[in-house]
């Protein structure tokens, strides 16, 4: 049985070493870009004195989801994030999540939309999501390093690859969800493609595609977490630290912060996309 | 003659990837099971031809599975036919290209769907506006045109409203100023009140009729409902298994059904609502003319007819009545003419008027019923004997084709 191993590894291998020796010249190109926006970010965020920032979170959190109650925990979480001293690592953790669901989005909106509208791009598209939501995520880490070197921009590629298919699935299964019976209404009435898409789809898919986007970014937060084994830093790095020196106190205190993050963005933007017009009074 | 507005020629849809072979299997005569159980191919619509006339309501009735709801969406190609011809104004719809087709139905065709429709995200007005904002039309007119549409189904004071927040009849109304709303010349409508309860149903009829007296659109009219195609249809097209099995008005197909499965379609459908005035009525046997006519002559003609009392007219328009008693008093008096005794309240009905609704009127009163035309001209008389043996004939003729 041992006499020949099917050579899976080696041809990765190959493709990877391929695309490295082809394509680095671009993915270091848009690794200098990246890591030059993630700085900027980061540096926008840090600029100001930490509870300015966080006065802003909460009436953001306020503004956006209209509860009282999640801005008073947005003001009491991020309160003692800094009280912990775990401020600088959460913003560049926020900052990570946000390029790499800005990135995820970019791409699984319009592929999701195109697998709704053409079937045989969605059988493509299917088996193709499935197994990059069962493969562990600490694989897709390995490649990332050789394309962009250690560091934040190789955790946000591995990180939108891990996070990006339920953007793509839920957009796609969003616009599938249109009743049968609208779409012949809208072609009764002369709709183009294009006007069927944004006037009827789109407008009907967005709170399952803001569902899609909220899980999207909920992936994004733990993968940017585990991203910190290849030097990203963040509330991840306090985590990877304390696992290094055996510090469990200092790794429990990330590891609040983390959930705290987690929580936050989770509530808002169940309040921004879970909320069908039709409810308005 | 009426123009043609829609003309349907050997329409055929056969559902599946080898139409050929059903249409082959077709023309030797086997039935939709045999195909289907052959070709795994499924007859929508077989060689269907009709035509429906400007402003008139066609009610295409029949069985779920008839395949009534394909031969509508064939007119507007929602459904594509296999074989056959759709004229519209004398325009073939099967020969347009995508976007001609697109405006052919912006501008012609408004169409009303049975579980409504609605775009859930959008208000009343919004949705009134659909069409219009597809063409393209400025906002602020669309706006107004949406209202006018909202204002002739009853809407006005809703238009800021979501569909969700409405009952069925409204949705279905905003249904209904949806495809108003284009100023479409046809309508079709696929069992657009099959969805709601019997007594919104019955009031939606009623206004669909009114609406209609006022706008005279084309209406092409899907149900699986006998009395509501009755009700509505100035013509009915019966279909079973695909295919028109006959066509005419509701009292040809009642009176008359082509074949046993009309009959049987028929069958249970309450006969006194469907015979009509004109059909049980008689020729006045004496008619009294005014002024001519007086005291004397009017008793004479009754006298002669063998009756007790007679109708009025002057030149053919029905003016009242006279009874025999009242006719040989003022004869005695010495009146020259028929005013002092002349009854003028008498009851009219229509010749569209439903037979059972007679029976009330004859019940209260002792004289015959007048049915007169929208001139008011006197078109026959129904007594009691003849509203019941006309009703008996009908039912005869029934039982022996059924």
């Amino acid at each position: 049985m041992n006499a020949y191993k099917i050579p899976i590894g080696d041809a990765i291998e190959a493709l990877i070493e391929f695309f490295v020796n082809h394509f680095s010249f671009a993915t270091r190109a848009f690794s200098a870009l990246t890591e030059n926006g993630i700085r900027l970010l980061v540096d926008a965020m840090t600029f100001f004195p930490a509870w300015v920032l966080i006065l802003v979170f909460t009436a953001l959190a306020g503004y956006l989801s209209r509860r009282r109650g999640i801005a008073l925990f947005t003001l009491l979480g991020l309160g003692l994030i800094w009280n912990l001293g775990l401020w600088a690592p959460t913003v560049s953790t926020l900052a990570l999540v946000l390029i790499a669901t800005f990135f995820a989005v970019l791409i699984g909106l319009p592929l999701g939309i195109l697998a709704a509208l053409s079937e045989p791009l969605n059988r493509i598209i299917t088996p193709v999501l499935d197994f990059m939501q069962t493969m562990p995520a600490f694989v897709y880490l390995i490649p990332a390093i050789p394309f962009f070197g250690l560091g934040p921009v190789a955790a946000i590629f591995s990180t939108v690859i891990f996070s990006v298919p339920p953007a793509i699935r839920l957009t796609c299964l969003g616009i599938r969800q249109v009743p049968r019976e609208l779409i012949e209404a809208a072609d009764a009435f002369g709709c183009d493609r294009r006007q069927k898409l944004f006037k009827l789809q789109l407008p009907l898919a967005m709170p399952t595609i803001m569902a899609g986007i909220n899980q999207t970014i909920m992936l994004a937060l733990s993968m940017v977490v585990i991203a910190a084994m290849i030097g990203a830093k963040g509330l991840g790095g306090e985590v990877w630290k304390a696992i290094q020196r055996l510090q469990p106190g200092q790794g429990f205190e990330a590891g609040i912060g983390i959930v705290i993050v987690a929580i936050i963005l989770d509530r808002i933007m169940q309040r921004v996309g879970g909320r069908p017009k039709t409810e308005r009074v | 003659m009426r123009t043609e507005k829609i003309r349907v020629e050997n329409l055929t849809k056969i559902f599946g990837h080898h139409p050929e072979k059903a249409l082959e299997l077709i023309g030797q005569g086997s039935t939709k099971e045999e195909i289907f159980a052959q070709t795994r191919q499924t007859v929508g619509v077989y060689d269907a031809s009709f035509t429906v006339h400007q402003g008139e309501i066609v009610v295409v009735m029949g069985l779920s599975g008839s395949g009534k709801s394909t031969l509508v969406r064939c007119l507007n190609r929602l459904i594509e036919p296999t074989a056959g011809k759709v004229y519209i104004d004398g325009q073939d719809v099967t020969a347009l290209s995508t976007n001609a087709l697109r405006q052919f139905r912006q501008q012609h065709l408004g169409m009303v769907f049975q579980n409504f429709a609605l775009f859930p995200h959008r208000t009343v007005c919004e949705n009134t506006e659909f069409g219009l904002e597809v063409q393209g039309v400025d906002p602020a007119k669309r706006r107004q045109q949406a209202m006018k549409a909202l204002e002739q189904v009853g809407l006005k004071g809703w238009e800021d409203q979501f569909p969700a927040q409405l009952s069925g009849g409204m949705q279905q109304r905003v249904g209904l100023a949806r495809a108003l709303a284009l100023d479409p010349d046809i309508m079709l409508m696929d069992e657009a009140f099959s969805a709601l309860d019997p007594l919104i149903r019955r009031d939606m009829q009623d206004e669909l009729l009114d609406l209609h007296d006022r706008l005279r659109k084309t209406i092409v009219f899907i149900s699986h409902d006998l009395d509501e195609a009755i009700k509505l249809g100035d013509r009915i097209v019966l279909m079973k298994d695909g295919a028109i099995v006959q066509e005419g008005t509701a009292e040809e197909i009642l009176t008359n059904p082509a074949n046993e499965y009309v009959a049987r379609f028929v069958e249970d459908v309450d006969m006194s609502k469907i015979i009509t005035a004109e059909s049980v009525m008689k020729r006045a046997v004496a008619v009294a003319e005014y002024p001519g006519d007086g005291p004397k002559a009017a008793l004479r003609k009754m006298e002669k007819a063998g009756i007790s009392s007679i109708f009025v007219r002057q030149e053919h328009h029905l003016k009242g009545l006279v009874t025999a008693e009242d006719a040989a008093r003022a004869a005695r008096r010495g009146d020259k003419h028929l005013d002092s005794i002349l009854r003028r309240d008498i009851a009219r009905v229509s010749p569209e008027t439903p037979a059972i609704e007679l029976f009330p009127l004859l019940a209260e009163s002792s004289f015959p019923v007048a049915v007169v035309d929208a001139d008011n001209r006197l078109r026959g008389v129904v007594i009691k004997g003849s509203l019941l043996a006309g009703i008996a004939a009908t039912l005869q003729t029934e039982d022996s084709t059924g």
